[in-house]
């Protein structure tokens, strides 16, 4: 901070001059470098000056990173034409309501059954505030955003190895854990364990400082009463009139809530990819993909399946068939720029060299399972004061993540029974849809009984089994992108590619949108430099 | 420069050997971060061993491993299945002949095929590509051994 007391005007009056002399995007620029905006790769809404001379670019794939490329590029000036395998826009960027039905691989079909207003999102399911690509097409395109609720002090962390099997809130686990550490962190200043670390100056600060974050009492003991209380709950908590006097808590003990394992819980929250403020799409995550379309559908193709991909030095032909005619079309650009997840690229014909050729064929891609159940009441926030956020359990669901919206609501609700990754989401997946959905409820009443008397209906999306993208997202190891990486994001003569897949963010839409943007501006140069 | 499937196949297999092999480390975004924070316990799991532990394959033979595992996406019947790409089926496939082949796609990957054999003991990969060589239509009599699987780690 002291060099920004060393400059001659407030950082306040500095923007407002960068402003004013040079634009919204400099000012920007100016804000991040004086840490005052958000840490992200994003760095404001993209210029693309200059003349492309009716340059043409053939996008493949209608997903985020796609429709992002025909909306810039289209404005800039570039003729954009986009094909797309679904029947739909958005990519993972998904939503399933009631009437919409699933075909996965292999010919099943669920019918989803969910009640007006009830969804889920099979795919991305937030928007942390920190994203900021997506945050500014949320905001520019008018897509109403909500806050979702990642952390819920009152939801539950699970084990089926502690405490019996019954479930646990989170905020008794978190300030007992936080309690007694910042005890015994007191316990080790006081005996001048810390003394090669902590100053003797410090060491008055530092037993200050674990008093407030512990919660703990005059004596620095983490013990029940009013201080431990506050932050765990109380037997009977304070309120008006002839009883409100509140009844202090018993702590856990620390071994108790060491064994338990459910301190697990508390690291992702603390993620800046989970922290607050973080928000959903009022209504599903489609909603962002249908704000592009507004603006860019007329560019979409649908039912479009890419069968080969060929370059020359003059341009780009690529072969597709229609997924409904089984017509056999040809498209044709100046530039190709493809988002095809490299899962499915990998099969497609494509002539680029050797080094985009091995990172193509480089990206295993990860198995991923949502499962979305509806039930007759929203039990857990009538019967368990369960208002959004997620309960952690180490069955194979993994996570139950209750609606962030429309609170109160009396008719049926809709919850994420399950959202795994890794062995049990392949597991999982090898199940038949029904069978997933069934397990799912089964698993899910050691949480909450209330599910096998109020269940109605579910879906289960294994995301191996999506035809259109065979996996969840792109799993890069750490060599495969020391070796890989460059190669996938260099421009191959006239084609290029985005998407999560050449992104350090996978499986956000934030890696989607920040790639493509990275992949127009280098695009843009090489069509300016003829 | 267009390459024919047979030159894709070698490049690929040349190219996954040093990339499968390390743990996945950071910047694995939100999945990555949700399972190393993942209570590691075991369960009982359900009659074909699956769903014991987040993080391994528990399925005791060729067969289970095969049904829970291989068949999310080569199909129960190994038919494969075909989408905007496809899965290849298993199911009288010549490219299963020799034995090292299939066993090294399973330790390695291939594509987007995950290294599920980095999730699997040697005896299970071995049994799993045993199975898959005896079953659906394919009768291969030399069976791979822990060894061979060792080996090719």
């Amino acid at each position: 901070m002291s060099q920004n007391n060393a400059l001659p005007m407030s950082k306040r009056d500095l923007l407002t001059l960068i402003g004013r002399t040079a634009g919204a995007s400099a000012m920007y620029m100016a804000m991040s470098q004086l840490g005052q905006a958000h840490a992200s790769p994003f760095q404001g809404p993209i210029k693309l000056d200059g003349d492309p001379k009716g340059a043409s670019v053939l996008i493949l794939g209608a997903g985020v990173a796609g429709l992002v490329a025909a909306l810039e590029l289209s404005r800039a000036g570039y003729k954009v034409q986009v094909l797309e395998y679904n029947n739909r826009v958005g990519g993972r960027s998904w939503t399933l309501r009631g009437g919409d039905t699933f075909t996965e691989l292999g010919g099943a079909t669920q019918k989803v059954e969910f009640a007006p207003g009830n969804y889920i999102n099979p795919g991305p399911w937030r928007i942390p505030y920190n994203h900021g690509g997506i945050m500014h097409y949320c905001m520019e395109l008018g897509v109403a955003l909500e806050p979702f609720m990642q952390l819920n002090y009152n939801a539950y962390v699970h084990s089926t190895k502690a405490f019996g099997g019954k479930p646990q809130r989170y905020g008794p686990i978190q300030a007992d854990f936080y309690g007694h550490v910042g005890e015994l962190l007191v316990k080790a200043v006081n005996k001048d364990a810390l003394n090669d670390d902590v100053t003797k100056e410090d060491k008055e600060i530092l037993l200050a400082a674990l008093r407030s974050w512990g919660a703990l009492d005059k004596n620095y003991r983490y013990v029940k009463g009013p201080q431990s209380s506050e932050r765990r709950g109380w037997d009977k908590y304070p309120g008006g009139g002839l009883t409100a006097e509140g009844i202090p808590s018993e702590p856990m003990d620390l071994s108790t809530v060491l064994k338990s394992g459910l301190w697990r819980a508390i690291s992702t929250n603390l993620s800046t990819d989970h922290q607050n403020a973080i928000f959903q799409p009022v209504g599903g995550m489609d909603m962002v993909a249908r704000g592009f379309e507004k603006q860019v559908g007329k560019y979409v193709r649908l039912n479009s399946k890419v069968v080969a991909i060929k370059q020359d030095d003059k341009g780009v032909t690529v072969d597709y068939q229609d997924t409904k005619t089984g017509e056999k079309l040809k498209a044709s650009a100046d530039w190709c720029f493809c988002t095809i997840p490299l899962s499915i690229l990998s099969q497609i014909e494509i002539n680029v060299g050797p080094e985009m050729t091995n990172a193509i064929h480089a990206v295993p891609y990860e198995a991923g399972l949502k499962v979305g159940l509806e039930f007759k009441r929203r039990f857990w926030e009538q019967d368990e004061f369960i208002y959004g956020g997620i309960t952690n359990t180490d069955l194979p669901i993994a996570q139950i993540s209750y609606p962030s919206t429309r609170y109160g609501d009396k008719g049926p609700g809709v919850l994420l029974g399950a959202y795994s990754f890794g062995a049990g989401a392949y597991e999982y997946t090898s199940l038949p849809p029904a069978e997933r959905v069934a397990r799912t409820v089964e698993w899910g009443s050691q949480i909450h009984p209330q599910y096998k008397d109020e269940y109605m209906n579910g879906v289960a999306v294994g995301w191996h089994r999506v035809p259109w993208t065979q996996g969840c997202f792109g799993r890069w190891s750490d060599d495969a992108r020391k070796e890989h990486y460059k190669n996938l994001c260099q421009i191959d003569g006239r084609i290029l590619l985005a998407g999560e897949h050449a992104s350090y963010i996978p499986a956000w839409q934030e890696g989607g949108i920040t790639s493509s943007l990275d992949a127009i501006g280098r695009l843009h140069q090489r069509v300016l430099a003829g | 420069m267009k390459m024919t499937p047979f030159l894709l196949t070698a490049a690929a297999l040349v190219t996954i050997g040093a990339v499968t092999a390390q743990a996945v480390a950071q910047s694995q975004g939100e999945p990555a971060s949700a399972a190393a924070n993942a209570l590691r316990t075991t369960h009982e799991g359900d009659a074909d061993g699956a769903f014991v532990t987040a993080g391994k394959f528990m399925e005791p033979d060729g067969a289970k491993l095969y049904n829970r595992v291989c068949a999310g996406c080569h199909m129960p019947d190994a038919k494969g299945a075909q989408g905007a790409g496809r899965y290849p089926a298993l199911a009288s496939n010549p490219n299963l002949a020799a034995s090292g082949y299939p066993t090294m796609i399973v330790l390695k990957g291939l594509n987007g095929m995950p290294p599920v054999g980095q999730m699997m003991t040697d005896q299970q990969v071995a049994d799993v590509v045993n199975y898959v060589r005896t079953h659906y239509g394919n009768k291969y009599k030399d069976a791979v051994k822990v060894a061979d699987v060792k080996a090719l780690r």
